[in-house]
């Protein structure tokens, strides 16, 4: 894991709060580094996005502790969260420090394929457009992490392609940690550098791959492999878009 | 790159069609007008009927009386001091609500100190409190534009607080993480979700104040629409009180058309024009 975390978790015990606290993450440790695209598979309900809301600060009860290096952070939710009363240009505005010199707004559009929607309302998006919007914002920001919860969603497989490209492309050029739930494990193969799984219950990270670079063919079938011997659930999630066969990827891929 | 698909679908949820307001027709004005123009005759065939100029004058009766009161300038000036009583009871109920509902509405710890006042406030006649101000501050405006402030405040407070429990939390996640600054915060996200509650504290606000205006007026003060009703009403005036009552009625509708519906439209364009 080259140079100094980014993101150091450590999770003993997080208990959903009620009249009968279940334990829904148990045992969860793991250091990130600059520049690493971490994908985090588990079932649905697993606990991925609670884990990701503690990454994120937004969940202090828990046993534990999250150490975040400086820099800003960069989230995209399942939702995407845009002000509905804000043009999706200022949406992007509105995430940058007042006094810091403003990003290039029509750039960062035109990297998501949203150039003619800066002065388009969230409303007049489509759920995809507004996931892209979304994470055109996270990057306005120039995060030292980036967060994304399930961002492959209600994307096409030409998109789901080209949304990987661009966060590896990020990850390699800025040195940002990107940390993507997700659910599809040959997506998942095609974008990261590690794949953590969670799984048990509560569940506790059960595996933690490195994914091998993607020309040594056989060592990423090795890790499929061993992925899907040991978490047959991950076999039956929806085919994704099926990155090793798209081009898009191919230009702003791993190395 | 990502490319942008050539066409894709508007996603229901997030349109938000039910709040657009229905549009003002030509044959709706057209029927209000006819509407106005039935109850005048009513009230002129109502006044022949009654045959009484004292009981109940005719339209044309009021309508000479208020132009007499015009160019006396008795009308003019009463209004005004009336309507600066209203804007200055209407502005402090309206900041001061809207900073308690606000805090109530984000702290439960304070909305467990407010509430027992807001009961008390909301059940008070404000008969009661127009008369404490009086005998406390003395006869003067200070005492009547407090006691309708106090009067109004705990109605605004109550709207507001309701509009700041509304809000989204996912957008104070988004805050949390974006290290948004207090007054972009304020100004960009809580702001625009509570624009709605504003706008209705406002005209039930407005509304309200200007009746409790007259009364204050009515009950402890040398001028103001409100004296002068109880002036022509001790006069036996009905053309006079008519004159009077209308005329700052019509006023109070023209504030309401002119500056609280169009900022009410405008806080909540976002949702219509999705």
């Amino acid at each position: 894991m080259p140079g100094a975390a980014v993101l150091d978790l450590r999770i003993r015990e997080k208990r959903f709060t009620g009249a009968r606290p279940l334990p829904v993450l148990r045992d969860v440790h793991f250091r990130a580094a600059p520049g690493e695209v971490v994908a985090l598979l588990g079932r649905s309900g697993a606990g991925k996005s609670t884990l990701l809301r503690i990454a994120l600060g937004l969940d202090r009860a828990f046993d534990g502790g999250v150490k975040l290096a400086h820099g800003r952070v960069g989230v995209v939710f399942q939702e995407p969260r845009l002000l509905p009363w804000l043009t999706v240009a200022e949406n992007l505005r509105l995430v940058v420090t007042e006094g810091v010199p403003e990003p290039d707004i029509p750039a960062l559009l035109a990297a998501v394929g949203l150039e003619d929607a800066a002065s388009r309302r969230p409303g007049e998006l489509s759920l995809g457009m507004a996931r892209r919007a979304a994470v055109a914002r996270a990057l306005a920001v120039d995060p030292a992490l980036l967060v994304l919860d399930e961002p492959f969603v209600s994307l096409d497989r030409r998109l789901a392609s080209g949304l990987g490209a661009l966060l590896t492309l990020r990850a390699r050029r800025q040195r940002t940690l990107v940390l993507v739930a997700m659910h599809d494990v040959e997506h998942a193969l095609a974008i990261a550098d590690r794949i953590l799984v969670l799984h048990g219950a509560p569940a506790g990270l059960a595996a933690d791959f490195a994914v091998p670079a993607r020309d040594d063919v056989a060592g990423v079938a090795r890790v499929r492999g061993a992925l899907l011997h040991r978490f047959a659930f991950l076999a039956a999630e929806e085919p994704g878009p099926g990155a090793a066969a798209d081009p898009a990827l191919a230009s702003g891929g791993r190395a | 790159m990502i490319g942008m698909p050539a066409e894709l679908p508007l996603a229901p949820g997030l349109r938000d069609d039910a709040v657009a307001a229905p549009k003002r027709t030509v044959a709706g004005l057209r029927d209000r007008a006819l509407s106005l123009l039935v109850l005048l005759a009513v009230w002129w065939i109502g006044a022949r009927l009654a045959a009484s100029p004292q009981l109940l004058p005719s339209p044309e009766q009021v309508l000479a009386v208020f132009l007499r009161l015009l160019r006396s300038g008795d009308l003019p000036f009463n209004i005004a001091i009336t309507l600066a009583r209203v804007a200055v009871a209407f502005g402090l109920a309206m900041v001061v609500g809207s900073v308690l509902g606000y805090l109530a509405g984000r702290s439960a710890r304070f909305d467990a100190v407010i509430d027992p006042w807001l009961t008390v406030g909301l059940n008070l006649p404000v008969l009661v409190v127009i008369v404490l101000a009086y005998i406390w501050i003395g006869l003067n405006d200070l005492a009547a534009v407090l006691a309708v402030a106090i009067a109004k405040t705990p109605t605004v407070v109550v709207t507001i607080r309701e509009g700041a429990r509304a809000f989204d939390p996912q957008l104070d996640d988004l805050a949390i993480i974006y290290r948004l600054s207090r007054r972009r915060r304020l100004r960009r996200v809580a702001l625009p979700q509570l624009a709605p509650y504003l706008a209705a504290a406002g005209r039930s606000g407005l509304s309200i104040t200007w009746k409790i205006v007259l009364m204050v007026e009515l009950l402890g003060r040398p001028n103001g629409v409100g004296f002068e009703l109880n002036l022509q009403f001790q006069n036996f005036d009905v053309a006079g009180i008519l004159a009077y009552g209308l005329s700052f009625a019509a006023i109070m509708l023209v504030v309401e058309a002119t500056l609280l519906q169009p900022w009410e439209r405008r806080a909540n364009a976002w949702r219509c024009r999705a």
